[in-house]
């Protein structure tokens, strides 16, 4: 069994016991349930093997959901180790373990929180909104998923079997090195990643391909809505950035596996290299989180202020502003490297002239707002805390990307807070307004929206409890990734922060309690017209939750907010009744290729972090033969009969004239 | 002491009609007391000219973007409230999305900003550049530092001694660093003197700071090393000159030797404890460590 053995299982500790005994129990009980109702075989029909976006954005959405608990529990307990942990304490957590929690905390909120929220929101709306069928490739769609999911369980294994790294989320070497890091907690990061990666370039160059290939007829570059056109340039820079992240993965993985020295201390090892690499796929990464997030914002502010987005142009060339520029600026995270004032000047600047496209976009948002009609909605709301929280998070950032500040603010805790602030201020409001926004398309009701607001509330009053007390102890010389300090003025300050993370937990809970009341309520809250924001984009043109077709016409675009329009020509709400003659319509039939590649995949991870190596063997094998299956099937598509779409069409027609 | 406090703030409510004023006031005096805070150590509280020179820029950057960052977050409220659904008084512009003359400004705006910045960028990376020797007319006091798991090693090449933990130096005096590392990448950082610069294996960075005043101030690595990291901190005592002779002659009469094999054994993981200081160090020691010749480097850390 290579080196796995029971050692491994940390028996001797009772908090990871516990916790794992906790999740473990959970898990048992869901999948018992599962049996026990007999649910398996409409999960296996119906999600698992479903090559449908919708549902595939829906599941991206509830991994990170479930991963944002995960992810959050380590915040928990480093701002209680840090709460505890002043003077001569030493708080409750060693710094072996406290190591481990911000490394899995930094990597499972990037890459399994934030990554599947925003490519999940894609995933669900794109299509909806091109006002196509399907994503190009839907059984590679449900590859990149399970990819992912595979990625997400491997993480989750180091918690009881071995343990993480403990290098912090970008594993700088040598720290990562063999030689300082020779346990199996590198290897967990750098395996799960790795087939993450994968599932996250497979998805990229997929959508990519959806936005440039399938739009609704009439549809070019011009009326193409802005979350479409975020999410272009989100995914452009999926497919140039990630193979960066692979190949320099893979270098290390060679000197960890295989003695070679490409960022090692000796034989010529240079581990700035690595250093340049990873943020070369590390600063694009921010942007392919935010653009979406900033694509969902201008969707909602325009649908509820009642009018179009200003400076639509602007918009789009901020974005694609924004997309370029995100390549040019990665030195700006190792300025105290010492690489010379002009390229230090020069990065410098480049990071500034970023912040000129998103200064734009804020000022496009505010003059949407001018002159609107707004009803405050709960992704209003986010949208609005995102524009107060976002630009002292912008701030701060163009104040480090001034080499002399960064030159005394580097690695302190005002870096942590401010990119909390983006992070959290951008991305995660963006996702919060985007679930709220999009979440009766997905399921045929709208959300409770008091409880959304308390939600709301409690991100925002967390937020800034939980890190403006960082800025001020970044200022006073806190750095990142302590474990204890021995300044107890500082302790203050880290309980104010630590109270704030109680706050947002609330917010957490709160939402749990919101899709548990809202599903209570659901016929109280049922979305029957399809549209119950009076939205702009054609994903509203279709009924709620949408057909397996999304369309049983496919829609005429004349310009931008082409569902408006549609409005406005007709004077009713829909159109799709105006046609009454259907055709058949052939949709992509279910396929498990990417439940078994990811069940392979985990197998080959799994086996080569403890070096067993005919698991790896069968696990390589396994997901060759699966390819391979795939590659030689005979039928990919099923027909929905002109009947059946008719039937569909007249019942939606119904309901809605029963309003 | 408590009761009063309590009467005080059953008072104010009294007083004020509107609990949101009590918010406000708690939340402005929790804000000044942390910026008091901040002040009074830390970057914000510097005792040297590169430190000094760092808390300009931090402040005018800061005020110029505040100039534009707090106009936007009250338009934003303003705008989201008076054109709100229920106002009538608001005229709704449903088909209102584009002006020229608007977007020219939104374009300038940031623009304009950046091109403050990005002038107080260039110049400030030139001026506050880390290998520039500082103008002053005072002899450089050169010191080479060695970064280990998890202590500091500080070098003084021109007498011939060294110190483990503790670095002294002579207020006033310009110090020209030279920095290293025997083992993985960390930070070299005393917030109160200003800028920090990595120490990475087989590779050499330069510094250059100055203390005004006797004192002591706290250095720290700014660079996670590994499980030792958190205590791998220590006191740079900034002594008048004479003190400073001293120190240095006393530290000679001390004894200990730093060679080869005394760096050897320092070159093993441990936790940083206590100060240490070398009466003698062995000739080209710094050059030998960062070109990567010392046996020790890279020593195999425990699982």
């Amino acid at each position: 069994m290579g080196r796995l053995t029971w050692a491994a299982i940390p028996f001797d500790q009772p908090v990871v016991m516990i916790a794992s005994g906790t999740v473990g129990f959970v898990i048992f009980c869901v999948l018992a349930l599962v049996t026990v109702k007999g649910w398996w075989p409409y999960l296996w029909r119906e999600w698992i093997t479903s090559v449908d976006h919708k549902r595939i954005g829906v599941m991206y959405i509830i991994l990170a959901l479930l991963m944002l608990v995960r992810g959050f529990s380590d915040a928990m307990m480093m701002r209680s180790q840090l709460a505890l942990a002043a003077g001569h304490a030493q708080g409750y957590l060693p710094p072996e373990h406290y190591d481990q929690i911000f490394s899995a905390h930094g990597t499972i909120m990037i890459f399994f929180v934030a990554m599947p929220f925003v490519i999940g929101l894609m995933n669900f709306v794109l299509p909806l909104q091109l006002g196509v069928r399907d994503v190009a490739f839907p059984v590679l769609n449900s590859v990149g998923f399970w990819l992912s999911a595979a990625g997400v369980l491997l993480v989750n294994v180091s918690l009881v079997v071995g343990e993480f790294a403990r290098t912090g989320w970008l594993a700088y070497p040598p720290l990562s090195e063999v030689a300082y890091s020779p346990g199996v907690g590198v290897d967990y990061y750098l395996w799960s990643l790795q087939i993450s990666g994968l599932g996250t370039l497979i998805s990229g160059i997929n959508l990519t391909t959806t936005i440039l290939k399938l739009r609704a007829p009439g549809m070019g570059y011009r009326e193409m809505p802005i979350f479409c056109w975020t999410a272009l340039a989100s995914n452009l820079l999926i497919v140039a950035a990630f193979p960066i992240l692979t190949a320099t993965f893979a270098m290390l993985l060679l000197d960890r596996y295989c003695g070679f020295h490409f960022f090692t201390n000796d034989l010529g090892g240079n581990p700035m290299m690595y250093v340049n690499l990873i943020w070369c796929w590390g600063h694009p990464e921010v942007y392919i989180l935010i653009l979406p997030a900033f694509g969902v914002f201008s969707e909602v502010v325009a649908t509820f202020s009642g009018k179009p987005l200003f400076g639509r142009r602007s918009m789009v060339m901020a974005t694609m502003g924004i997309c370029v520029l995100s390549f040019l600026v990665w030195l700006h995270h190792f300025f105290t490297r010492g690489a010379g004032a002009d390229v230090n000047a020069f990065f410098g600047i480049m990071t500034m002239l970023i912040s000129v496209p998103t200064g734009v976009k804020i000022f496009n948002w505010l003059f949407t707002l001018y002159g609107g009609r707004i009803r405050f909605t709960v992704p209003i709301y986010w949208a609005l805390g995102f524009i107060v929280t976002f630009v002292i998070g912008g701030m701060t950032g163009v104040l480090m990307a001034i080499p002399p500040a960064d030159f005394v603010l580097h690695n302190s805790l005002f870096l942590i807070a401010h990119f909390h602030n983006v992070v959290i201020g951008g991305v995660v409001f963006g996702v919060m307004a985007g679930i709220s926004y999009w979440f009766p398309k997905a399921f045929g009701f709208t959300l409770n929206e008091r409880l959304g607001k308390a939600v709301f509330w409690c991100w925002f009053f967390g937020f800034y409890l939980a890190f403006m007390p960082l800025y001020v102890l970044g200022l006073m010389g806190a750095t990142r990734r302590m474990q204890h300090y021995s300044n107890t003025h500082w302790q203050p300050l880290m309980l104010v922060a630590l109270a704030g993370a109680v706050l947002i937990l609330l917010g957490i809970v709160l939402t749990g309690v919101q899709l548990a009341v809202s599903i209570r309520q659901r016929e109280r809250n049922r979305d029957v017209t399809g549209d119950p924001w009076n939205g702009r984009t054609l994903e509203w043109s279709t009924p709620s939750p949408p057909p397996e077709w999304n369309f049983s016409h496919l829609p005429q675009v004349g310009r931008a907010d082409a569902f408006w329009a549609m409005k406005q020509q007709r004077g009713t709400a829909q159109d799709r009744n105006v046609k009454r003659t259907y055709q058949t319509i052939h949709v992509p039939r279910n396929n498990p290729t990417g439940f078994f590649l990811a069940f392979f995949a985990v197998l080959l991870g799994f086996s080569l972090i403890w070096r067993i190596w005919w698991g790896a063997g069968l696990g390589l094998l396994g997901a060759i033969v699966v390819c391979l299956m795939q590659a030689w099937r005979t039928d990919g598509e099923i027909e929905v009969p002109a009947e059946k779409v008719a039937a569909f069409e007249r019942l939606h027609g119904l309901k809605e004239r029963a309003v | 002491m408590h009761a009063v406090r309590t009467d005080r703030m059953s008072a104010e409510v009294t007083r004020t009609p509107s609990a949101s004023a009590l918010w406000l006031r708690i939340i402005s005096m929790t804000s000044a007391a942390m910026l008091m805070a901040s002040c009074s150590e830390g970057v914000l509280d510097p005792h040297g000219p590169v430190g000094k020179a760092e808390r300009v820029i931090l402040y005018d950057s800061t005020a110029i973007m505040l100039a534009v960052v707090i106009p936007v977050i009250v338009l934003t409220l303003v705008f989201a409230w008076w054109f709100r659904a229920g106002n009538k008084r608001a005229r709704y512009q449903p088909d209102w999305e584009y002006s020229g003359r608007i977007e020219m400004i939104i374009w300038s705006i940031p623009a304009l900003v950046i091109l403050f910045l990005g002038g107080i960028a260039w110049t400030g990376s030139h001026d506050l550049d880390p290998p520039a020797p500082l103008e002053d007319s005072t002899a450089p006091l050169e010191i080479e530092v060695i970064s280990l798991d998890w202590r500091w090693l500080f070098i003084y090449p021109q007498e011939g001694i060294a110190s483990l933990n503790r670095l002294v130096v002579p207020a006033g005096v310009p110090l020209r660093f030279r920095l290293t590392s025997a083992t993985v990448m960390n930070s070299f950082f005393v917030p109160q003197l200003g800028s920090q610069i990595y120490t990475m294996p087989n590779m050499v960075t330069r510094l250059n700071l100055e203390a005004d005043q006797p004192g002591t101030y706290e250095g720290l690595s700014a660079q996670f090393s590994g499980d030792g990291f958190s205590d791998m901190r220590f006191d740079l005592v900034s002594t008048e000159a004479e003190a400073f002779k001293g120190w240095v002659n006393t530290t000679k009469t001390q004894g200990g030797v730093l060679d080869a094999r005394t760096f050897e054994e320092l070159s093993k993981p441990a936790k940083a404890d206590g100060a240490q200081t070398y009466a003698r160090v062995s000739e080209g020691l710094f050059d030998k460590i960062s070109a990567g010749h010392m046996a020790a480097v890279s020593p195999q850390r425990g699982q």
